[in-house]
């Protein structure tokens, strides 16, 4: 099977705490090295908390942000300088909150025809043509078109905010939380939806959530993010079912499910990102953590078969 | 548009404004139409003559020329000037803005501070540097009295589009392969615009001011040419034995000036979203109730709601979004209040209390009884005292309800204060038990820290120690973990419930989320369109629901163990709430609807459970 994106080593820090001359005094390293692949035709779940450096590892999928270091292959092609409209041809975005990520002040025909014009540099006629059928395929009407984005709903801007990066006809889409500030009965129609368009259009889906119960309906394989690195990565079936890494257990165990009786997963929060411990960023809240996970951070290594886990003592 | 004008003239001031600029404006345009003498000519023999004299209305200046032609002519030399110089500063001032704002980092960094000395300068300064450069003359001044407004627009617009610049749909413009110019003018100009357009209206008062000034100087417009400001230098001469050649311009120049400000912040204001939306109108203490006839307990209940509805009234429209709510709870039982937003779950919340902003919120039926005492209808200082003592409210978003400004333990101290006597120190060993209480690490330590020291699950433990403060019977807690990481939610989830059963505390937990209802509430009610639609046991009602409605949202959840799958959505939206259907809000979505789920009052019936339908599920 292809590969569809390929990242290697991609990381990405941002200077803090300025001097009023001369260099940063500190980085705070948002993504340290990933290295991930995603076949062709495969929907990847990203799952972390907040602050685990999810959105700053989609913006940098699609160019949005660049890299400090490590690089992007998309389709065998290095796409070595983040620039948005080489990317965006073959990768696209769909935003979390899909009022903010639409002009207030454009018409739907002119946020959908931007792509048209700037990417594929589509003559009238076309334009129009290729509209209907974005339309057509989000499942939303053409009178529509003339209208502003105040007057729809979420689930109807977010499948607008969903045309529109399918206008640009890239390979894969990278969706960021595309579900999680809607409401549940809306939320599964637009999980549907993106289902239907990835067959329709044969997509490859990078789908990013807090939200384990969404990640796990809709992905092939899952990486679990924390503190900027994968610590668990693994077919969607096994992930949670059956984790590796301490951290997956513990977000596993939190999700709230029927039937189930509470469960706090122990205390504490994120690590200090400005005073990173030196070995894994997880030993403070692991109940199996030893000496040698507050000093040596782990690597990535395989558990079992094709799930992976970041951990000195995996479960 | 139509609201724009009522929200503008609803301010006198801002009217009268209009009114007097509008006459100005007219008669400026007028003016060369108008049986005006010519002000260019001199009549050495009737110099300084009075207002009201024959042939010369506002009498004539030191040369014998006609006051009134003077003054119409001055005027529009001077409105005109201060247009295009407001005009021309605007656009420079934006522009250099607006490229500031978006690129941001070192462009941001030299393009302000540049603007930042400029600022520095004393603008008259500035402008007499600026005119001895170019050489006195109207047109001159007019550049001067631009260039030295250019900060003004560039700081104002930068501020702006650093805003923008943030937002989403930059990010996706560059996504659909705008470059940088086509950002800059299609996606952040008409955004900035409006913004833009009225610093310009509301600076025209100035540059008029400023030009006038530079005029009175001897640099502006030259002789016999006048406008406004070389009107009054020309007069200063004569100011004691003629004031009314002075008089008059000056009194013109206030009248213009005055009359745009009083203009400019009556737009200001009309165009604030938040004055739009009613939210800079004080709402009042308490809910504006207007019912009719209070319906008579229906049962038992620590805490109970009988029959409640509110809604909003805006303008003409109704939204009915509390109808006829009855719910109960006993001292130590948790009710989870469950609904997508919109359905009313939060509105029900803050009517007990009677928290619901009024305007636009009215309480128009119902009761809500503590302990048999109707609080709908109480009088302010009564439900003021229950407020947090009895009855307690955690937030979803504690960052949005602590006070920015103050300790954690400040705060904690005043909550108890309020309803207790104590002294300070007592208070404070309170508040430091408190945040023992609900597992503060470190708790002495966080007394003295402010709430954005804080992480979101920190943040929102305080929240729940403020609730408990005054050791309330009730806690309705809103959403609380809604803004929180899951594993952080289930810490909340977990203390909340270790709370209630030690303290027998009744907690109302309105959510969106099936899973946190079913770990952590021992009833449930489902609210669909401002009403209860089912309600009972949550182990039944999740087991094995009544109402199409429950059944469904709860299938379309997806559920954390249930694998790869295509989850079954309900179709179309939920019903806005000043059109609800008759019958059954649900039936246009519902696929057991029938033509009686459209008419009439469907009743929620039964006993232990209860539905409101009339094709419900199978139910053991």
């Amino acid at each position: 099977m292809t590969l569809a994106l390929k990242t290697e080593a991609l990381a990405k820090r941002f200077p803090a705490g300025r001097r009023l001359l001369g260099g940063p005094r500190t980085f705070v390293h948002a993504v340290r090295p990933v290295t991930l692949e995603v076949r062709q035709g495969e929907t990847l779940g990203v799952v972390g908390e907040s602050g685990c450096g999810k959105s700053t590892l989609a913006r940098m999928l699609v160019g949005l942000l660049a890299p400090s270091e490590g690089r992007i292959e998309i389709e065998g092609r290095a796409l070595d300088k983040a620039d948005p409209v080489a990317f965006g041809k073959l990768i696209q975005y769909v935003f979390q909150d899909p009022q903010s990520s639409l002009n207030p002040r454009k018409t739907i025909r002119a946020i959908l025809e931007a792509p048209l014009r700037n990417l594929h540099g589509m003559g009238r006629a076309a334009r129009e043509t290729r509209i209907a059928e974005l339309l057509a395929a989000v499942n939303l009407r053409e009178e529509f078109l003339d209208r502003y984005p105040h007057e729809f709903s979420g689930g109807q801007a977010q499948r607008i905010g969903i045309a529109r990066a399918l206008a640009a006809t890239p390979r894969i889409l990278v969706l960021d939380e595309p579900v999680s500030a809607l409401d549940v009965s809306v939320q599964a129609q637009v999980l549907n939806l993106l289902a239907d368009l990835k067959a329709e259009f044969g997509l490859t889906y990078i789908f990013i959530s807090h939200d384990l119960a969404v990640v796990e309906a809709v992905s092939d394989r899952i990486a679990v993010l924390y503190f900027g690195s994968v610590v668990e990565e693994g077919p969607a079936e096994r992930v949670f079912a059956r984790p590796r890494h301490p951290y997956t257990q513990l977000l596993a165990r939190s999700a709230p499910a029927v039937g189930r009786p509470l469960a706090p997963g122990g205390e504490g929060e994120l690590p200090d990102p400005l005073d990173p411990p030196p070995g894994c960023a997880f030993a403070g809240r692991c109940p199996k953590a030893t000496d040698i996970c507050r000093h040596t951070a782990p690597a990535l290594r395989p558990i079992e078969g094709d799930q992976l886990a970041a951990c000195h003592q995996p479960l | 548009m139509n609201l724009f004008a009522a929200l503008l003239f609803r301010n006198r001031l801002a009217a009268a404004g209009a009114v007097v600029l509008s006459i100005i404006g007219i008669l400026a345009l007028l003016t060369p139409v108008l049986p005006l003498q010519d002000p260019y000519t001199t009549h050495m023999g009737s110099r300084y003559l009075l207002p009201l004299s024959p042939g010369h209305f506002l009498g004539t200046d030191g040369l014998g020329r006609d006051l009134l032609s003077r003054l119409m002519w001055g005027t529009r030399l001077s409105l005109a000037v201060g247009v295009v110089a407001a005009v021309g500063a605007g656009t420079i001032g934006s522009a250099v803005g607006i490229v500031a704002g978006y690129f941001g980092g070192r462009t941001d960094n030299i393009i302000m501070r540049f603007v930042d000395m400029l600022m520095g300068f004393p603008y008259i300064l500035l402008a007499l540097a600026i005119v001895a450069v170019l050489g006195p003359g109207l047109m001159n001044a007019l550049i001067a009295v631009a260039a030295v407004n250019v900060p003004f627009f560039a700081r104002n617009i930068r501020g702006i589009t650093v805003g923008l610049a943030h937002r989403e749909f930059v990010d996706a413009a560059r996504l659909s392969g705008k470059g940088h110019l086509k950002i800059l003018v299609t996606e952040l100009l008409p955004n900035a615009l409006p913004v833009i357009v009225i610093a310009m209206s509301t600076t025209i008062g100035w540059m008029i001011l400023e030009t006038a000034g530079l005029s009175f100087l001897g640099l502006g417009s030259q002789p016999p040419q006048a406008d406004l400001g070389s009107m009054l230098g020309e007069a200063r001469s004569a100011m004691i034995t003629s004031p009314h050649t002075s008089m008059v311009p000056g009194a013109m120049i206030f009248l213009i000036v005055m009359s745009i400000n009083l203009l400019g912040d009556g737009i200001r204001d009309a165009l604030d979203p938040r004055l739009r939306s009613g939210a800079l109108a004080r709402p009042m203490a308490a809910t504006l109730v207007r019912r009719k006839t209070v319906p008579g307990p229906t049962g038992e209940g620590l805490l109970r709601l009988d029959d409640l509805s509110a809604q909003f009234h805006v303008g003409k429209r109704v939204y009915r979004a509390v109808s006829e709510v009855s719910l109960a709870l006993a001292p130590g039982e948790c009710v989870g209040l469950i609904g997508e937003s919109g359905s009313g779950k939060s509105v029900t919340a803050l009517s007990v209390m009677g928290l619901v902003a009024s305007p636009p919120g009215v309480i128009t039926g119902g009761a809500a009884r503590l302990e048999g005492e109707d609080l709908i209808g109480a009088p302010y200082e009564r439900l003021r005292s229950l407020r947090g003592s009895r009855v307690a409210y955690i937030f979803q978003d504690p960052l949005a309800t602590l006070h920015p400004l103050y300790k954690i333990g400040d705060q904690l101290a005043e909550a108890i204060r309020c309803h207790h006597p104590i002294s300070r120190s007592e208070a404070r060993k309170r508040a430091l038990k408190l945040l023992a209480d609900v597992h503060m690490p470190n708790a002495a330590a966080r007394l003295d820290v402010f709430p954005h020291e804080l992480s979101g699950g920190m943040r929102q433990r305080v929240g729940i120690a403020m609730a408990l403060a005054n050791e309330p019977d009730v806690i309705i807690a809103d959403e609380p973990t809604t803004a929180l990481d899951v594993t952080v939610q289930a810490q909340i989830l977990a203390l909340l419930d270790e709370l209630r059963r030690a303290r027998g505390l009744a907690i109302l937990f309105i959510t969106h989320d099936f899973g946190v209802v079913g770990q952590l509430c021992d009833r449930v009610a489902v609210m669909y369109a401002g009403r209860i639609v089912e309600e009972g046991p949550t182990a039944e009602v999740l087991a094995a629901p009544a109402h199409p409605y429950t059944a469904r949202l709860i299938a379309c959840v997806p559920e954390l163990g249930a694998g790869r799958r295509r989850l079954p959505a309900i179709p179309g939206l939920p019903p806005a709430v000043d059109r609800l259907p008759e019958g059954c809000a649900f039936a246009p979505r519902c696929e057991k609807a029938t033509e009686a789920c459209t008419k009439g009052e469907i009743v929620l019936s039964g006993a232990q459970r209860r539905w409101r339908c009339i094709h419900p599920e199978p139910v053991a």
